[in-house]
């Protein structure tokens, strides 16, 4: 059930100072426009990585939009986080075609690797670890994502070295 | 003629280092001064070769399979400087016998027509290939859009999202309630885990889903669309909005477009947040409004309450950009292909334990046992097949004694599954149906939107039961118990997910009763998979002593000297099963 995530700890929100003004011209771009809501927090999360506090007010003050019916749709969808992530999010693939290609192998030796649990982030914050639906290229299953490339027909020891091969160079 | 070389970038192929390929030819071209046109394509379906690269010169046209940097290189240089084609890598062609010719020999691509055949980001190579010709038709001849409805309706053409509605009729309803204000909506937020159809089609072919769309809002008079696309598919949405630029820049939106007087459209992406409910109707358009995306109760329809209340025509991908086909080629073309009340074709996503993983078309009334074979080339590794999963977590499993069953929407209801929007995850004797099972329930137990409580609670306690069976603390009555959550669910829940969300348990449950009787009477996993049910030994004959697993071990029950034979002590052991992946020499056994 979507809703139990409100309770999640990973959803707890955090003071940190931002820079407030960056996203003026998005306010400008959307205010007024019906349906703008889901735009304008994407349009947040994609400059500074997550939805801070700060932000969700200062949205909510200058569109009018209750600072409730933000916080419902930001919990409801996966997409939005309410917490700072790591530089690098690895997106575990969790798809049928992963699934039954053991892609919890692959979760578990990441998780022990960065000593972090499913959707934390690492404590130097270089990595996020996260489980994802299906990330499409269920060809090469399993596969993981980490920004943009996709690492495919993995074994939780390969996870673990090209994870570990990154943070090195 | 000039030599072409074409390399194949969609997401897979950019996935398996086709960006790399591309650059190097790219390089290699220049430094040596070669003389050939080097292309861009998307999807060709062979996702199991990639990188793909094609090479067309005068003697034909030949498709490399595998072609990673190095082999890139090689490749170029032989065929096209030395004019000496590599036959072991060659994986398909015209000219003589390749390992994959049947592959593609087998398929009627209507969807696909377009999809690895062009640039997706030129609408010039669209026109080309009869891109904006069926609208142009449209407007040159003054079709009336009753005509137009009347030819998608006689086509048999019906929803490819799934539903299986018949297309036509939803239109006829759109253009039945008069509004000034009518909207098409492009359902592109394909959460199906295991199926990625759609996204080649958006990739592969941007326009001709432009273009379905652009001659539906011409059927129902609308003038706003809506490109609901997941945010999970950067690729798709790039393409798209090069797609719409271009479509913009050339006329064909816009106002009075193609020339018809009064006949204006704007359409735009809309990202989803990443919620698989939003695939339903009502729910995706409470998204597109910005709102918490929860279905609502049908009637009204969205043909006479959608967006903003307007009415609105709703249709999956793949359903518009089987549209201009039918519009170029008449109805007659397309109902031939298909059965009694299934026309066409229909596109599937083969995944999972198969040889040959990827994007295939086959006309309907194809049997799915002739899909996993003959084009998927049966099962990885010499295992024997056992089920496929048809439809996602609203769909089921069909087992190997029905792979006699035709791909049609009723014959597939009748096994207890759905044809869904055409992801085939194909399973085998390794796979555990309790565990498929367990895994589709937890992801809609996540997904549902908690409106329903039967929906909302009832997963949660099927979860818990079916956790329970796999940890080896199964009752015996569980099975009958999550039967009657099941119809509780289905028969008590408003929406397509609540309403299918037992599916993939009821089918598990109807064909495959035996593996959910040992786990739950017999404490035994005849797959292997659920651990608390297996037990860990040591092979003595190949345990080489090396202490891995000794030091592994998170609860110490692993016993052993360096160069001698290990032993687990079962009364410690938490089965967690570390050993058994660390172990390089396979010495530990599972039982």
């Amino acid at each position: 059930m979507r809703i139990t995530r409100i309770n999640n700890k990973k959803n707890e929100q955090v003071e940190i100072d931002v820079d407030l003004g960056l996203i003026d011209p998005l306010i400008s771009k959307y205010k007024g426009k019906k349906g703008n809501l889901i735009p304008l927090l994407q349009g947040a999360q994609e400059m500074y990585g997550f939805i801070p506090k700060a932000i969700f007010e200062k949205l909510s003050d200058e569109t009018g939009i209750p600072l409730s019916d933000m916080f419902g749709v930001a919990t409801f969808y996966a997409q939005f986080r309410l917490t700072p992530v790591g530089k690098n999010i690895i997106k575990v693939c969790h798809g049928t075609a992963c699934h039954v290609q053991n892609a919890k192998e692959i979760s578990e030796s990441l998780e022990e690797t960065l000593n972090v649990k499913d959707g934390e982030t690492t404590e130097d914050r270089f990595y996020t670890l996260e489980s994802v639906a299906c990330l499409g290229c269920c060809s090469l299953a399993p596969v993981m994502m980490i920004g943009e490339q996709a690492y495919g027909k993995l074994t939780g020891n390969e996870a673990a070295k090209i994870v570990k091969n990154i943070k090195l160079a | 003629m000039t030599t072409t070389v074409t390399v194949g970038l969609g997401s897979c192929g950019i996935a398996a280092g086709a960006g790399k390929t591309y650059e190097k030819i790219k390089t290699f071209r220049e430094v040596e001064k070669l003389d050939f046109e080097l292309r861009k394509t998307s999807c060709i379906g062979m996702c199991y070769r990639e990188p793909l690269v094609e090479i067309t010169d005068e003697t034909g046209t030949y498709l490399y399979g595998d072609i990673n940097e190095d082999r890139a290189v090689e490749v170029i240089e032989k065929h096209i400087h030395q004019q000496d084609p590599i036959r072991d890598y060659i994986v398909a062609t015209d000219l003589f016998s390749a390992p994959e010719n049947d592959f593609l020999e087998a398929q009627v691509k209507i969807v696909l027509r377009n999809c690895g055949f062009m640039d997706p980001e030129s609408i010039e190579e669209y026109e080309a290939r009869d891109g904006y010709r069926a609208i142009k038709k449209i407007a040159s001849e003054k079709i009336k859009k009753e005509e137009v409805i009347q030819t998608i309706l006689q086509s048999g053409l019906r929803g490819r999202g799934g539903g299986g509605f018949l297309t036509g009729m939803k239109w006829k309803f759109a253009n039945a309630n008069k509004s000034p204000e009518k909207y098409v909506i492009c359902n592109a937020d394909e959460g199906d885990p295991g199926a990625f159809m759609d996204r080649s089609v958006l990739e592969g072919d941007p326009h001709s889903v432009l273009e379905g769309m652009i001659i539906a809002a011409y059927a129902i008079e609308a003038s706003g669309g809506v490109i609901y696309c997941r945010a999970e598919y950067p690729l798709a949405i790039k393409r798209l909005n090069i797609a719409l630029k271009q479509a913009h820049d050339k006329g064909y939106l816009g106002k009075n477009i193609f020339g018809i007087k009064g006949f204006n459209l704007d359409i735009y992406i809309k990202e989803g947040a990443g919620a698989f409910v939003c695939g339903e109707e009502t729910a995706l358009i409470a998204s597109v409004e910005g709102e918490r995306g929860m279905p609502r109760k049908r009637p009204p329809f969205p043909a006479v309450s959608g967006l903003w209340k307007k009415p609105t025509n709703i249709n999956n991908v793949e359903t518009y950009a089987n549209v201009p086909w039918i519009i170029i080629h008449g109805w007659e073309a397309y109902a031939k292909y298909g059965t009694e009340k299934s026309k066409g074709t229909k596109v599937f996503a083969l995944a999972g334990k198969i040889r040959r993983s990827g994007l295939v078309e086959v006309p309907m009334g194809m049997t799915i046992g002739d899909v996993i074979f003959k084009l998927g080339g049966g099962i990885k590794n010499n295992k024997r097949f056992k089920a496929v999963q048809l439809g996602g977590p609203s769909g089921g499993c069909i087992p190997e004694f029905l792979s006699n069953t035709i791909v049609d929407y009723d014959s597939v209801t009748a096994t207890g599954a759905i044809m869904g929007s055409g992801g085939m995850v194909v399973m085998d004797e390794t796979t555990c149906m309790v565990d498929v099972a367990k895994f589709f329930l937890d992801f809609t137990r996540k997904e549902s939107c908690g409106k329903c409580t039967f929906c909302r609670m009832g997963t949660k306690r099927m979860l818990e039961i079916l956790n329970r069976i796999t940890n080896g603390q199964g009752k015996e009555d569980d099975i009958d118990r999550l039967e009657s959550l099941a119809y509780e669910i289905k028969n008590n829940s408003l929406c397509g997910l609540g309403q299918t969300a037992p599916n993939p348990v009821l089918t598990t449950i109807k064909y495959f009763r035996d593996e959910y009787e040992a786990h739950i009477n017999h404490r035994r996993c005849p797959a292997k998979v659920c651990r608390p049910l297996l037990t860990y030994t040591v092979d003595v004959e190949k345990c080489t002593g090396c202490m891995v697993c000794l030091k592994n071990c998170p609860v110490k029950a692993i016993t052993g000297e360096r160069k001698k034979v290990h032993f687990i002590d079962q009364a410690i052991c938490t089965k967690c099963g570390v050993c058994y992946s660390k172990c390089k020499f396979e010495s530990i056994l599972l039982s």
